[in-house]
């Protein structure tokens, strides 16, 4: 059998072998072949997806950097500024779990630091397969223990993020991280500081093994197969407590001033890192790798220059704060290693003591990679998946069995399980954590609040990709606006398949115009983000999940309005329900269907809501506010009731079908509470800003009281809740 | 402890200058990422041999969590800390009795009062031989349990597993005290439950009469 050339076995294809031979002039050597195939991975390139992301709205009032470096950045004011960044980490997830996660946790904390920013907060939105089967559960486990073993060493909290389940995901398990810092403005490092010729290219951190080579061409730029396990090598170990160093050496190197430049080496290692950072100042830079502290003192030159071993990161110094700067990372127990220098012209020179390794331009590298035009075409099954609507059938179940099941459903049901593994106080800003709208976390000096939430919507996406993605950022900035914050930007990490099939690609491409639509409607821009593709095994892909990072701002945090339900208060249903059950809860769980067509979207509606409720919380109205969405407003009202200890009594139904009222997740609609004394303040608010409102009843008592349909006790709807995910993770 | 008008001053761990302090406080934490045991590096490092010398002659001492599990490993505290009886990290608001007035976080808190603090840890369960637990109870070491909101102790209420519900025990002098709530995070109304108010509040005044 003929051997594979080099450049496919390193996943460059014979055009691309093509494009970097024109670049040089000549043929790559081994090493260069190697940094090409990592850069210009899809990984790290964003090859197929570029020119569609290019459509998205990245500017914004409040934003200071937008998509393309380390994370994205917003001024919220009082001087101070938010970093905040999402990606994926589920190939690796799939394959190692707990290292997977872990390492996931590890890379965003250290694209946060990159700006300059302490890390404040860490959401996790993770999608696995159903926990019926074994090796689901395996993942689960393994993933939340990973996730708390990094968040929790390292010590910043994980606040939110969601926890779902769907059959695509069971080969593939979609394991995304948020983290969000804070810095002051001056003392941002962004791409907009000046690099002077002659600057110090300074590796810090841990030393640099064989671990990871190659982790985003051959792990995150491809299916996994058959035999997966293989690939393990390829995964990354984290360490928490060398992240723990690395992160308190930035803040202080930051804080003294002493950076022109810092990247954390994450995906394509070295490569990236040097190569970007010579690219973002238009210069070259000529690197020694005899100076790169190993931990395996036979590494070849690809090796070093590929190696994705974590905790590690790289410094662009001024001469004259060379010895301050390797006095700071001494003082934490980090090496330091002066690789090279920033140099003239357009060069990345790599030397291996006095050979010549490598030496392309760093353009080349990190910002002329391909772009694919890649084909389009809308899967033929859809149309029928349509117009197979489940909202007008014939419903034989009883209203309070089919409330039992949605209640319980692995989807609805608590997370409390998830979220008690991750310690969501430390640092002690920690307002509200897991298991509301949205998780508040105060902003240190100050009276303001970030407000966090994350979601995705994936058998919306699944279909019709533009409403699923559309409808994430609705719900993210929903949720966002229930605490009476307001939306300002949003990250995200767009989750699809192969992007070689063109079903996928059209999945991908409107799910980008719909986060992109959305996201202009809404007066949230993209600050950046993150494209994993290659999400499927033997031809079957995920659903379209396009998981929306959102950030909301709360000016005074006192102000805050929280989910739970208590005694006496008038209950309100904010937002029209419409005979919506596709794509619902209620369709998968208790007819067993995935079909029809997810609900309309208005986001002129959606940003009235928002507006709403955000004019209520700074009048002091409301005593509740919950989002209303997954399970419909039967669940919107249980988990308020449950998060209060205080049952209700309603009339939901009006001239909908008791399944229609209690299950439809229409979009754009919340439950909210007030005083009685206020609660015609409330109905004249929502006239003004054009939201249809309906009075359902009263908060009191100690049963969940739906008038004419069904009751039972609050007790019994907690367990019910409380209960589903334990007793699916004891098998 | 600046909430309730203290000074906290920042010790290193590889430097051996308590600089003056009234009171130390371990904090909770991963010390040096807690790959070994819990605690098990960090009383080795060079601060701790001074935080001894400071617990001999009666300097009040305070182990929260990561600090407790070090205080441990120091031969300060009886007993010692393994992994939950989950096996699984827990963080989550809890009650804990007082159990003990004797020691500087409770001196001014009465014995039977409820506070409610959370706790985060994944190796908080308390144990010790039965000759070891016979002599914390008899000589009337334990200073915290976990109960429930009324006081009642029991399996229920008992997160991670520990022996006879142990929370936090004290030395005989009854200077040196651990728990594994953490009473740092139960301090300021805006972010929760504030049963560490008391216990923070004691371990204040109880260094002030000392100056």
């Amino acid at each position: 059998m003929p051997e594979e050339p080099l450049h496919r076995a390193l996943g460059l294809t014979d055009d691309e072998l093509e494009r970097i031979r024109a670049i040089l002039g000549r043929e790559p050597n081994r090493n260069e072949l190697a940094m090409f195939s990592v850069m210009w991975s899809e990984h790290c390139s964003y090859k197929s997806s570029k020119v569609h992301l290019r459509t998205l709205p990245t500017e914004g009032p409040g934003v200071l950097v937008g998509p393309g470096q380390d994370a994205g950045v917003v001024d919220v004011g009082d001087g101070l500024a938010v970093a905040f960044k999402m990606e994926s980490h589920s190939h690796p997830s799939a394959i190692e779990p707990y290292q997977g996660a872990a390492t996931g946790v590890g890379g965003i904390i250290r694209d946060v630091i990159s700006m300059g920013a302490r890390p404040i907060a860490l959401l996790d939105p993770l999608y696995f397969g159903p926990l019926t089967e074994e090796r689901n559960r395996w993942l689960l486990e393994g993933v939340v223990a990973g996730i708390g073993g990094y968040g929790n060493c390292i010590g910043v909290p994980t606040v939110g993020g969601e926890v779902k389940f769907a059959p695509p995901h069971t080969t593939n398990p979609t394991i995304n991280v948020m983290c969000v810092g804070i810095a002051p403005v001056e003392r941002l490092v962004t791409a907009a500081r000046t690099v002077h010729e002659g600057s110090y290219l300074v590796l810090f951190g841990a030393a640099t093994g064989r671990d990871g080579i190659g982790g985003v061409s051959v792990l995150a730029s491809r299916t996994l197969e058959e035999g997966a396990e293989e690939s393990r090598p390829s995964v990354q170990i984290g360490d928490p407590f060398a992240g723990k160093l690395l992160l308190e050496a930035c803040m202080e190197l930051a804080e003294r001033g002493l950076l022109e430049g810092l990247q954390d080496l994450g995906g394509a290692g070295l490569t990236c890192a040097t190569s970007e950072s010579a690219a973002r100042a238009r210069m070259g830079a000529e690197i020694d790798l005899e100076t790169v502290p190993l931990r395996a003192p036979d590494l070849e030159p690809f090796e070093i220059l590929t190696s994705e071993s974590q905790e590690r990161m790289l410094a662009i110094v001024a001469p004259e704060h060379l010895e301050e700067v390797r006095a700071v990372c001494a003082r934490w127990g980090l090496a330091s290693a002066v690789l090279g220098r920033m140099v003239a012209g357009d060069r990345l020179r790599v030397r291996m003591g006095d050979v010549v390794v490598a030496d392309v331009p760093a353009r080349s590298l990190a910002d002329e990679g391909p772009v694919y035009h890649r084909p389009l075409e809308e899967p033929g099954w859809l149309a029928a998946l349509r117009e197979d609507d489940p909202t007008f059938t014939t419903v034989t179940v009883e209203p309070l069995e089919a409330f039992r099941a949605v209640l319980g459903s692995p989807n609805v049901a608590s997370k409390r399980w998830v979220w008690e593994q991750y310690d969501h106080l430390v640092q002690g800003n920690t307002l509200a954590g897991p298991g509301g709208d949205a998780a508040l976390v105060r902003v240190p000096g100050t009276m303001k609040a970030l407000a966090l939430a994350t979601d995705a919507k994936g058998r919306f996406g699944y279909l019709d990709p533009y409403l699923g993605a559309a409808h994430a950022v609705a719900e993210a900035a929903r949720n966002v606006a229930m605490t009476g914050a307001r939306p300002v930007a949003i990250t995200n990490c767009l989750n699809f398949g192969n992007p070689e099939r063109p079903e996928v690609m059209w999945q991908f491409a409107e799910s980008v115009r719909g986060m992109g639509d959305a996201c202009r409607a809404l007066g949230t821009p993209v600050t950046g983000g993150n494209v994993s593709f290659y999400n499927e095994s033997a031809g079957s892909a995920i659903w379209p999940t396009a998981t929306i990072g959102m950030l909301g701002l709360l000016e005074d945090h006192r102000l805050a309005v929280r989910t739970a339900f208590r005694p006496g208060c008038v209950v309100y249903l904010l937002g029209e329900t419409r005979p919506e059950l596709g794509g619902s809860e209620f369709a998968e769980v208790v007819l067993g269907r995935v079909s029809g067509r997810p609900p309309v979207l208005d986001l002129e509606r959606e940003r009235a809501l928002h507006r709403l409720v955000a004019e209520s919380a700074r009048r002091g109205l409301l005593c509740s506010a919950h989002d209303c969405s997954d399970g419909g407003l039967a669940v919107a009202l249980a988990e308020s009731a449950i998060a209060g200890g205080v049952g209700f009594a309603v009339s939901v139904a009006g001239d909908l079908p008791w399944y229609v009222a209690l299950f439809s997740e229409s979009a754009s609609r919340a439950v909210v509470s007030v005083e009685p004394a206020r609660a015609t303040e409330l109905e004249d608010l929502c006239g003004a800003h054009g939201v249809p409102c309906a009075r359902l009843g009263e908060t009191g008592g100690p049963r969940l009281v739906f008038d004419g349909l069904f009751e039972l006790g609050v007790d019994e709807a907690t367990a019910i809740h409380e209960e589903a995910l334990p007793k699916l993770l004891a098998g | 402890m600046e909430l309730l008008g203290g000074r906290g001053v920042p010790l290193w761990h590889a430097e051996r200058d308590l600089a003056g302090v009234d009171a130390v406080i371990l904090p909770g934490g991963f010390s040096y990422g807690d790959y070994l045991r819990c605690g098990a590096i960090a009383r080795f490092a060079p601060i701790m041999e001074e935080v001894v010398r400071f617990a001999a002659a009666g300097g009040p001492v305070v182990g929260i969590c990561n600090g407790f599990q070090i205080l441990c490993e120091a031969g300060l505290l009886p007993g010692a800390l393994i992994r939950n009886r989950s096996l699984r990290f827990i963080c989550r608001v809890v009650h804990v009795r007082v159990e003990s007035s004797r020691s500087p976080l409770t001196e001014g808190v009465a014995v039977g009062e409820v506070l409610e603090i959370p706790i985060k840890h994944g190796e908080g369960q308390f144990v010790a031989g039965e000759e070891d637990l016979a002599r914390i109870e008899g000589e009337g070491l334990v200073v915290f349990r976990y109960c429930g909101p009324d006081g009642t102790v029991d399996d229920e209420h008992n997160p991670n597993g520990s022996a006879h519900a142990i929370a936090g025990v004290r030395n005989e002098a009854g200077n040196v005290v651990g728990l594994m709530p953490h009473p740092e995070h139960a301090v300021d109304p805006d972010l929760g439950p504030t049963g560490g108010q008391p216990l923070l509040a004691s371990l204040l005044q109880h260094a002030l009469a000392r100056v």
